[in-house]
């Protein structure tokens, strides 16, 4: 099993302060070329060697908990700010599909990529950018973490191992089996977890990007996160097959549904799958089955499903079954759980306050990062 | 020609181990313009990576691995496929930077033959660099000598922003000096590649080698034509144009693609918004005609531009 990596509100803090150390010089040596960093590379794979399974504490799962929480906090405090016109463009939440980015970041290992389409704000929580630059994003603020620059849709941080934030539907797919190939390329042992829709499936990128993986066996973790509609129609209405595992079937590439309402079921299975693309055997495929309570965006009608099928689904709410786990396996308290649920009111507080604070981008930040030079 | 960028890309390979080429048919085959020939086997599988024949693979994968630090090349086997990458050229790597505030870079260079000629149809035979030269974040270069692109292609090569490498298909024979010594032509210089004082033709690509042909016959009648070369279509670089300009208050702008949108009109416009008190005749425009290029010899080449076509366009500046 590989080691776990536990990670607090603001940043990633690997259990292993040796490995912190390498992480940055790898990150320093990336302009440094290619040698170095196989150099690195080495170093840190026998420190992983010596460490790492893949019990959580109980701190862990408190953070765990206290991720999903804010998440969903900032996706209802966002879709507020949005009907009170202070957000502008689209607002795609990710409210009810929680359990998946935060199972997947828990798996990974800080040399592991994160990509994911337009529905990017959870996994921007869960690799630690702060709910501040989150919310200023959101705003368009010049503190945000795209500098109010990309929005919604194109969150990242690179620092983060985080890539974004991608919202040509599939377009993300051959580009992460690209980053993957430089990984390849360069003998990183890192994983690209690139995130998608069950709609990003019929598009001709989804099956470039999925072959190519194949053909050239790279260290891709393909993540179809089903939650059943591409915007309003229904996934039997738009697929060939229902079952999307069944594509990467064709493609020859392991793979397998996992439940996504269940942040322990997806974690369990991305550890496994990230132990078997960093060992060499190519690329794996997980199809996540959840469900989004609200519309597709938040100019959806929703005349596509009732209200009914939305409640049945919240009866297997993400956070609920999670904290019912927590208490029933004795690792956390209710008013442990309460106080964090409180807690997170207030950084909500704090993030929309330092968002509304925040200046507007400089008018000369219209021309800057256009090109390198 | 083909020796100067197979040259760039080789030297490039060597000086750099984050350098490498993927597309249709670059490795076993050798490039189906035998551009990466021998690479294969000094380079091996790793370094020269034969792809399916899927561009968005080809690009975005090159965008993934270029920003994740490597320096890839995708060659597409013509400009013409370049189409079904469209998002990956115009939406991914001209937009990556800037979208998320500059923390991603996608030094990647985007090889692709185009122009007409050659008989191969309407759907084989486009030169639609504009197109690509329309987006902000995109480099677009096309050279029309060996030692530019030699020069460019390495400038493109080590360039830390998405380059998108035109070539032309019927240049591939063209013969030049190209240096033996390392030497790097930086992207978006234009250039006088034949002094005059008459007329101004600007042009590129291929055209450069119609101009120069036209200029010959020119020369013959005591007509003196300055040519500059464009070399870069993004970023477009105006000095030298409007200097010739203004030296000889005529122009005639001499371009592969079609007239309408094009770089003719660009290139106008420019000169009459920065030089209108220069001016002394209506700036003309040599340019394809406006139908998809037709199979038989004859018809490709009465809508392609000829030397005649521009010797006559300068005569109606003069």
């Amino acid at each position: 099993m590989p080691g776990v990596v536990v990670y607090d509100k603001r940043m990633l803090v690997p259990h292993s302060g040796r490995r912190m150390v390498i992480s940055a010089l790898r990150w320093a040596s990336i302009g440094a070329g290619v040698r170095v960093d196989l150099l690195l590379n080495r170093i840190m794979q026998l420190f992983i060697a010596t460490e790492g399974n893949s019990e959580m504490k109980k701190n862990d799962h408190l953070d765990l908990y206290h991720q999903m929480v804010l998440i969903r906090r900032v996706e209802e405090r966002a879709a507020e700010l949005y009907q009170q016109g202070k957000i502008g463009g689209f607002l795609h939440l990710y409210i009810g599909q929680e359990a998946v980015s935060t199972g997947l970041v828990a798996a990974r290992q800080p040399q592991d990529r994160m990509i994911t389409a337009y529905r990017d704000h959870g996994v921007a929580i869960n690799v630690g950018i702060p709910a501040e630059q989150v919310m200023a994003e959101l705003l368009g603020k010049a503190t945000g973490i795209s500098k109010g620059k990309g929005g919604s849709m194109h969150m990242a941080d690179v620092e983060k191992n985080f890539w974004g934030g991608h919202a040509i539907v599939g377009a993300h797919l051959p580009i992460a089996a690209g980053m993957a190939l430089g990984d390849q390329y360069a003998g990183n042992d890192g994983v690209t977890i690139c995130m998608f829709g069950d709609g990003a499936t019929n598009i001709g990128f989804f099956h470039e990007g999925v072959n190519l993986s194949k053909v050239w066996d790279l260290p891709v973790l393909w993540v179809c996160e089903n939650n059943q509609y591409g915007m309003g129609t229904t996934i039997d209405r738009a697929s060939a097959v229902s079952e999307i595992r069944q594509k990467a079937e064709g493609y020859g590439i392991p793979n397998e549904r996992v439940d996504g309402m269940n942040v322990m079921e997806v974690r369990e299975a991305t550890l496994k799958a990230l132990e078997f693309i960093r060992s060499g055997k190519g690329p794996y495929f997980m199809e996540i089955m959840t469900y989004r309570y609200r519309g597709h965006s938040m100019g959806d009608p929703e005349r596509y499903r009732d209200s009914g099928e939305v409640k049945k689904w919240q009866e297997s709410d993400p956070i609920g079954i999670y904290r019912a786990y927590l208490t029933k396996e004795k690792i956390a308290k209710e008013k442990e759980l309460d106080a964090i649920d409180e807690s997170v009111e207030g950084e909500i507080q704090t993030a929309v306050q330092f968002a509304e604070s925040s200046p507007e981008p400089a008018p000369e930040e219209l021309f800057t990062n256009v090109y390198a030079e | 020609m083909r020796e100067a960028i197979s040259q760039a890309i080789w030297e490039e390979m060597e000086r750099d181990e984050r350098v490498f080429i993927m597309g249709e048919e670059v490795g076993v085959w050798g490039g189906t313009y035998a551009v990466t020939k021998g690479f294969y086997d000094h380079f091996g599988s790793k370094r020269v990576r034969d792809t399916p024949i899927a561009e968005a693979a080809i690009v975005g994968g090159g965008i993934g691995a270029a920003m994740v630090g490597m320096r890839p090349i995708a060659e597409l086997m013509t400009i013409n496929f370049a189409f079904v990458a469209m998002d990956h050229i115009v939406n991914q790597a001209a937009k990556m930077r800037y979208m998320f505030g500059g923390q991603m870079s996608v030094p990647l260079v985007i090889r692709a033959v185009g122009g007409g000629g050659r008989q191969l149809g309407a759907t084989h035979s486009q030169t639609p660099d504009v197109i690509f030269a329309h987006f902000p974040g995109l480099k677009v270069v096309a050279p029309g000598t060996p030692y530019d692109a030699k020069g460019l292609l390495k400038s493109a090569i080590r360039s830390d922003d998405p380059v998108m490498f035109i070539e032309h298909s019927t240049l591939y024979q063209t013969r030049g000096e190209v240096p033996e010594d390392e030497y790097t032509v930086p992207i978006g210089k234009s250039k006088i590649q034949r002094p005059g004082k008459d007329v101004t033709i600007v042009t590129y690509s291929k055209m450069l080698d119609i101009s120069t042909k036209a200029a010959d016959q020119l020369a013959k009648e005591g007509i003196e034509a300055e040519i500059v070369d464009l070399r870069s279509l993004r970023p477009l670089d105006m000095d030298p144009v409007l200097e010739s300009f203004r030296k000889t208050n005529r122009a005639v702008i001499v371009e592969e693609g079609w007239r309408s949108y094009g770089v003719g009109s660009e290139i106008s416009s420019r000169i009459y918004e920065e030089a209108f008190d220069y001016v002394d005749a209506p700036i003309k425009r040599v340019a394809q005609t406006e139908v998809p290029l037709p199979y038989n010899q004859a018809l490709e080449q009465s809508a392609l531009p000829q030397v005649e076509d521009v010797v006559k366009a300068v005569k109606e500046v003069l």
